[in-house]
């Protein structure tokens, strides 16, 4: 029975159809999986159902009643709830102050209640079995709690119908089971949990009713028991084909970065990472899987210069460890960080000039940029990398998450690289866009770069690295080549029980 | 022209739509359109040649100001200290012409001719910025209190140069060959002062590095995201510390401007300066959080400026009323870039 019913919505952007005539029923104690490559409409409907925005055309029914959500205030006080892909937290507040922020409990009026906000606050968030404690600042802590504690503001209103966009792009595998578990019991609950993800496999085992979307229009709608990942895909992508052969990897190259002993401090004490000792080859994809926290963020970031690290680090036989990040930049050692939003994007630039800000020197003429040869170089990576775009003077924001990552990328393309660290590159990109992706990767390293990416996703280390290099407690446990990185060795080998016969135990201890 | 967007990879205007979205991204000219026709109207002889060389020359001292204030504020920071700056440039000035340098093992008094008083005055004005841009670069002071901080100690150094006194008479000496200071201020080449030249030549250079430079490209980077500008390799602490050093330099140089047309340098000079050229570079359509604006922009708030003072004081408007006016029309700029804000936020997908 539907609780929340989305009739004939549409939506236009300046004339732009985002979303044409759909109809989609959120069902009641279920989950309601919505999928769709991005630009399909998803988020663009889940803004309209939360009130972020209003639609062009079309009606939402609640309980059968017509409503209009003029605000994230008025669809959440109806019960319709909102976790946003992207974090929308105060970092310099408490995980408690976050929850209750816009929604204070006060003793008399205008007075806090600091008792039950923290009482609440941990009620919520012991229901998602999670030790974050209430007091610490949001700012100190991972993206993947960051993410719980989104979640744990969305349950703290007693959501009926509770929007996940993504939750699991940013968690671990434990985390991820820790999410599935909570969403059990809100279906237990009754309540309607619609769920967004590109991640096909969770979809199918969470999922009670599955909505595709495809260009703005409804796709297909069917019970998950009905439906199949092929299935799913299919309706995704339509005719594309998506079948990708394992190609055989070129026989590896010269040692281009070999790192000894790395470490990198926690700040108050510890580290980690502790003692990381690898060399990565030209022309080799490896793969760097942990779990969340296991250093596998901060061990690129240790590499690239953007924390602070001990131990020797030789990129093409020169010792890069003394160096600033801009000079490792400069000596063709490039990073990609995680969070794009955050850390990667200008939205005060265009789709080019994000593109070519690491480059400039390379295409100046007389001090000018902008010039027709960066013009051509940077249209010629977008073509490239198959950047979606209007044009290069396009605003950044326009773009789709897989695109803006593309962008990204690109940016570390243009200077022409040696080593290439991504630190989750798939995050929030969508299935067909993480193909081409994976394809950009894997070719790039058949011109002889050296790619390292960092993912908490086993079916995409294994789909895309020569090699896989696990972490846990800020330790290497396993340095597989790809023909024997079985699923069972690296999940064990990332929960810190490694193989002794492991070439990386012995160096690592 | 300043809202203009030709190359490939300008930084983006925002994008809004119709012609109420247009008249707010042009707000700044129409604003300056309307107090030129307002006082044309109920200030006699505004509209006159000479009335606007008299008026381009007040606007060159807001202005000069406002082009380092802007490479400032598009990094998100924020130079309060540039009124003092310039009140230290005029005195410094005034010192070397009036004392010259004394060399001590020598016991000999050498005087510096103009250009190499000129020199050393913008090169002390650099020195106060590059102060600035260390604090606020490697010692991660906020802007706001490492230039608040400035302020006081550059108009402390103003005073003590002179114990509190004004340098009168900078003419300089025939014997010393040290004559020439009132030229800057007060001399014109074809017709033009000097003042307004340099103002334009300035404005075109700053307009031409803020777009069509790495640097420019840098400073844009660095105030719409400076992590990403870190990962991407952009040096944010040279560039931060170089936007202040610009800013500095330019306040010098109004400093040594206000003392040439006035032949005397007053250690309370330029005070509130630095308000009236932020004022401009808000007027002009930059964001305080950094990352939007232009020079271009920043001239036309500071010529808007200028022309509202002016106009109001031939039209015999009290200061008082003068400043409570001013100051509305400063809020007034920012509430309307809160609109363009929204509108440009709807307007997107």
């Amino acid at each position: 029975m539907a609780v929340l019913r989305a009739e004939k919505i549409s939506k236009a952007y300046g004339g732009v159809a985002a979303l044409d005539g759909v109809d989609f029923d959120v069902h009641a104690g279920a989950v309601n999986v919505l999928v769709g490559e991005n630009g399909a409409g998803k988020s663009t409907l889940m803004k309209i159902l939360a009130g972020v925005e209003q639609p062009t055309a079309g009606r939402l029914l609640l309980d059968g009643e017509p409503v209009r959500f003029s605000s994230v205030r008025e669809a959440a006080a109806a019960g319709v709830g909102i976790v946003f892909q992207e974090l929308n937290l105060c970092p310099n507040l408490t995980v408690t102050q976050n929850i209750f922020l816009g929604r204070d409990l006060t003793t008399t009026p205008g007075v806090l209640d600091h008792a039950s906000e923290q009482a609440r606050a941990r009620a919520v968030l012991s229901r998602l079995a999670h030790a974050i404690d209430p007091d610490s600042l949001v700012g100190d802590l991972r993206v993947g709690e960051q993410q719980i504690v989104e979640i744990a503001k969305a349950l703290v209103d007693d959501a009926r119908v509770l929007i996940l966009d993504e939750p699991t792009s940013a968690l671990s595998a434990a985390e991820v089971e820790v999410l599935f578990g909570v969403i059990g019991e809100l279906k237990q609950a009754g309540v309607a949990v619609i769920y967004i993800s590109h991640r096909l496999e969770e979809l199918m085992r969470i999922g009670d009713h599955v909505t595709v979307l495809r260009d703005g229009r409804l796709q297909a709608s069917r019970p998950a028991s009905d439906a199949s990942v092929g299935w799913i895909v299919e309706q995704m992508l339509g005719d594309k084909s998506r079948d990708r052969p394992r190609r055989s990897g070129p026989p590896a190259g010269q040692v281009v970065l070999a790192v000894e002993g790395l470490r990198v401090p926690r700040p108050g004490g510890g580290w980690l990472v502790d003692g990381v000792t690898t060399r990565v080859r030209a022309g080799e994809v490896t793969a760097l899987y942990g779990l969340l926290g296991s250093g596998r963020t901060e061990l690129l970031e240790g590499l690239c210069g953007a924390r602070p690290a001990q131990g020797s680090i030789v990129l093409a036989g020169e010792d890069i460890s003394g160096l600033s990040l801009a000079d490792r930049c400069a000596r063709r050692l490039r990073f990609a960080p995680e969070d794009r939003q955050r850390d990667a994007l200008f939205h005060n630039l265009s789709v080019g000039g994000n593109l070519g800000l690491s480059s400039l020197w390379a295409f100046v003429r007389r001090g000018v940029i902008g010039g027709p040869r960066e013009r051509s170089a940077i249209d010629a990576m977008m073509a490239r990398l198959g950047v979606k775009a209007v044009s290069a003077g396009a605003p950044i924001g326009t773009l789709s998450g897989g695109n803006q990552q593309k962008v990204v990328i690109g940016r570390c393309l243009m200077t022409a690289p040696l080593v290439l660290l991504l630190d989750e590159p798939s995050r929030g990109v969508d299935v067909g866009a993480r193909g081409e992706l994976f394809e950009t990767m894997r070719g790039l390293a058949e011109q002889g770069l050296a790619v390292v990416f960092a993912t908490s996703d086993l079916v995409e280390a294994r789909a895309v690295a020569d090699r896989v290099l696990v972490m846990a407690g800020g330790r290497l446990t396993a340095d597989l080549p790809i023909d024997q990185a079985d699923e069972a060795t690296l999940i064990a080998a990332s929960n810190g029980v490694g193989d002794p016969s492991s070439r990386s135990m012995e160096l690592a201890g | 022209m300043a809202t203009e967007i030709s190359a490939v990879q300008a930084p983006v205007v925002p994008q809004t739509r119709g012609v109420p979205a247009l008249l707010l991204k042009l707000r700044a000219l129409i604003a300056l359109a309307v107090v030129v026709a307002f006082f044309s109207v109920a200030a006699p002889n505004f509209l006159s040649a000479s009335n606007f060389l008299i008026m381009f020359k007040h606007i060159a001292i807001t202005a000069i100001l406002a082009i380092g204030m802007t490479y400032v504020i598009l990094t998100g920071g924020i130079d309060l200290s540039v009124g003092s700056i310039a009140g230290l440039g005029g005195m410094a000035a005034g010192t070397l012409i009036l004392n010259g340098v004394t060399l001590q093992p020598l016991g000999v008094v050498v005087y510096p001719s103009v250009p190499l008083v000129i020199a050393i005055v913008l090169l002390l004005g650099g020195f106060a910025g590059f102060l600035n841009g260390v604090l606020v670069a490697r010692f991660r002071v906020a802007p706001f209190i490492a230039t608040l901080g400035m302020l006081y100690v550059a108009r402390g150094a103003a005073l003590l140069l002179s114990d509190g006194a004004t340098f009168p008479n900078l003419v300089g000496r025939t014997g010393l060959g040290n004559e020439g200071f009132p030229w800057l201020g007060s001399a014109s080449v074809l017709g033009l002062p000097v003042t307004v030249l340099l103002l334009a030549a300035l404005a075109l250079l700053a307009g031409f590095v803020a777009r069509d430079t790495p640097f420019g490209r840098w400073v844009y980077a660095v105030g719409g995201n400076e992590r990403a500008a870190l990962l991407s390799g952009v040096r944010v602490d040279r560039v931060k510390i170089a936007v202040y050093v610009i800013s500095g330099v330019c306040a010098a140089l109004v400093g040594m401007i206000v003392a040439s047309e006035l032949v005397a340098a007053h250690p309370a000079s330029g005070e509130t300066f630095e308000l009236s050229a932020i004022a401009a570079v808000v007027l002009g359509g930059a964001s305080l959080s950094g990352g939007r604006g232009s020079v271009g922009g920043a001239l036309i708030g500071a010529c808007v400026i200028g022309v509202l003072g002016d106009g109001l004081v031939m039209m015999g408007v009290s200061e008082f009323w003068q400043m409570v006016i001013k100051g509305l029309v400063i809020i007034a700029a920012v509430v309307l870039d809160q609109l363009q804000g929204r509108l440009t936020a709807a307007g997107r997908t």
